[in-house]
């Protein structure tokens, strides 16, 4: 059954900062939930729900709750990486449906750019149980990704040509931008040129690193229709974990194919129904797995899809990431889901930059992984309609 | 183009409570893996419960240390020399998280027949690599 009209969003935010040295992560949190009910035109006091992931310094979310002086009767902390964002609203639309609270606030913010951050690292996640088997070979984010890209191009036949493409299309709408990290339109050759970092992968393979975050403000629909916000409302929501159980190693697919498979269900639409896409792109990878797993376009057939500009606005069949996505606008926190629902709410209310914005866009999906395809990773789908 | 294998500093594995067999057979050279008795199935990385079917009725098995290269990245940019990121499927059929190690790393493949060599770490336990067979 369709979640259509069980809540609303009705306001969104993306701090405008992408390096923020003097901000504590509490701090960018905090703006972006003020920016985000501003947009709504809510108040602190209106808030009675709240969801953060494990950006949120803390224990779960009751430090920032305490910071922010929220008062709450519903919390949801759920983590899945960088798509938590994403099952944050599917949880928050449940949440409101189930009368367990009316205005829902979903908050990301981090720094990993002032603080040094990079692909290029082993991550610590602390003792997990893979840990030791895995750790010690190098496992950075960057050749996670590269493995997974490798091993589509042994299979499909798929070129780094292909793949700049989706970094191109990224580079058209950033150009419009003023706040994005990456603003120049890059070519092809370009991108072939950048330095190698984890092959098959270059540096315009991958996407920025950022400070900042954003923020979104989900509601019951009587609260909604008091407000002057355009109603953006949730069709259909998917999520699902993909992992690495050894006999069934298979890295040229992701989460989207379960997460999707879900939401398109939900919402009762197909692939060729939607109008406007955020694809979560922390590296050109990332992309075009997903456009395949979500159904765009057949297993494999992903690198012809996404060549030729058919993912810029204006120009081809399924524009994307037109904020200039995780590629060259921001990835704040290292969590690109929230910025992708952002782009998607800007677009279904036709507030996105006038050379990006699709015409009359009614229907948008949103699609988020987190943690790391080439091991485990979270996948959400989102299905937004504009009432 | 050329890449020659240099010994990374790999970092030494951190085994957690109850997990010191796979670690002490590897110090004798030796791979192991887990068969669950009730399912027949086996699974790596090894857990004392079996991932397919939650029984405790799991064995160690020695691998015979070949296999082939599943998918991997000559990585460039990650520390101070490159390394070869793979995962490579044993003849036993579990596959695994490792290393490419001692070849022009430039040569390595999908499909590559692999064998184990294990190299050393920042302590006392070493970790199973593949050199081409």
């Amino acid at each position: 059954m369709s979640m259509k009209g069980h809540a609303y969003i009705v306001g969104a935010y993306e701090h405008p900062l992408r390096l923020a040295p003097g901000k504590s992560v509490s701090q960018l949190h905090a703006e972006c939930a003020k920016g985000a009910l501003q947009d709504a035109g809510l108040n602190l006091g209106d808030v009675d729900g709240y969801f953060c992931a494990g950006d949120a310094p803390g224990i779960g979310p009751l430090n920032l709750i305490d910071y922010m002086g929220l008062k709450v009767r519903h919390m949801d902390t759920t983590d899945t990486g960088g798509s938590a964002y994403l099952v944050h609203v599917s949880h928050a639309v449940q949440a409101i449906a189930a009368g367990r609270c009316r205005v829902a606030l979903i908050t990301l913010a981090g720094r990993p750019r002032s603080e040094g951050s990079s692909g290029t690292v082993v991550r610590n996640f602390g003792l997990t149980p893979d840990r030791p088997y895995e750790v010690p070979y190098g496992p950075v984010t960057v050749n996670m990704y590269a493995m997974a890209a490798m091993r589509h191009m042994h299979e499909h036949g798929t070129t780094r040509e292909q793949l700049a493409w989706i970094k191109v299309a990224a580079s058209h709408h950033a150009q419009y931008n003023p706040h994005a990290v990456l603003r120049d339109v890059v070519t092809v050759q370009q991108v072939l040129d950048s330095p190698a970092i984890a092959d098959p992968l270059h540096r315009m393979d991958c996407c920025v690193v950022s400070d900042g975050g954003g923020a979104l403000v989900v509601v019951h629909p009587d609260i909604a229709r008091s407000l002057k916000r355009p109603l953006i409302t949730v069709l259909g929501a998917g999520e699902a974990q993909k992992g690495l159980v050894s006999q069934n190693i298979d890295l040229t697919t992701t989460g989207a194919a379960w997460s999707g498979v879900a939401a398109f269900a939900q919402a009762g639409v197909k692939p060729s129904d939607i109008q406007y896409a955020s694809i979560y792109d922390s590296f050109t990878i990332t992309v075009l797995l997903q456009l395949e797993d979500l159904g765009f376009c057949k297993k494999g057939e992903g690198g012809k899809f996404v060549a030729d500009g058919n993912l810029i606005a204006g120009v081809g069949k399924l524009p994307i990431n037109t904020d200039g996505g995780g590629l060259c606008n921001n990835h704040p926190a290292n969590r690109g889901g929230m910025t992708k629902i952002i782009e998607a709410v800007r677009q279904l209310r036709g507030e996105a930059h006038p050379r990006v914005q699709v015409p009359n866009c009614g229907l948008a999906l949103v699609q988020g992984t987190g943690g790391s395809i080439g091991t485990r990773h979270g996948s959400a789908t989102l299905i937004l309609e504009r009432e | 183009m050329v890449t020659p294998y240099q010994l990374p500093k790999h970092m030494e594995p951190v085994p957690d409570v109850g997990e010191s067999d796979f670690f002490e057979a590897a110090k004798a050279g030796r791979l192991l893996f887990k068969h669950c008795e009730s399912c027949g199935r086996s699974h790596y990385y090894p857990r004392p419960l079996c991932p397919y079917c939650m029984s405790d009725n799991t064995r160690w098995v020695e691998a015979a240390g070949t296999g082939i290269v599943y998918t991997f990245s000559v990585t460039r940019r990650a520390g101070p020399v490159p390394y070869v990121i793979a995962y490579v499927t044993l003849d036993e059929g579990v596959t695994m998280m490792t290393n490419i190690v001692d070849c022009d790393l430039d040569t390595v493949h999908i499909g590559q027949k692999v064998r184990v060599v294990y190299k050393p770490t920042t302590g006392d336990i070493p970790i199973a690599c593949f050199a081409p067979a």
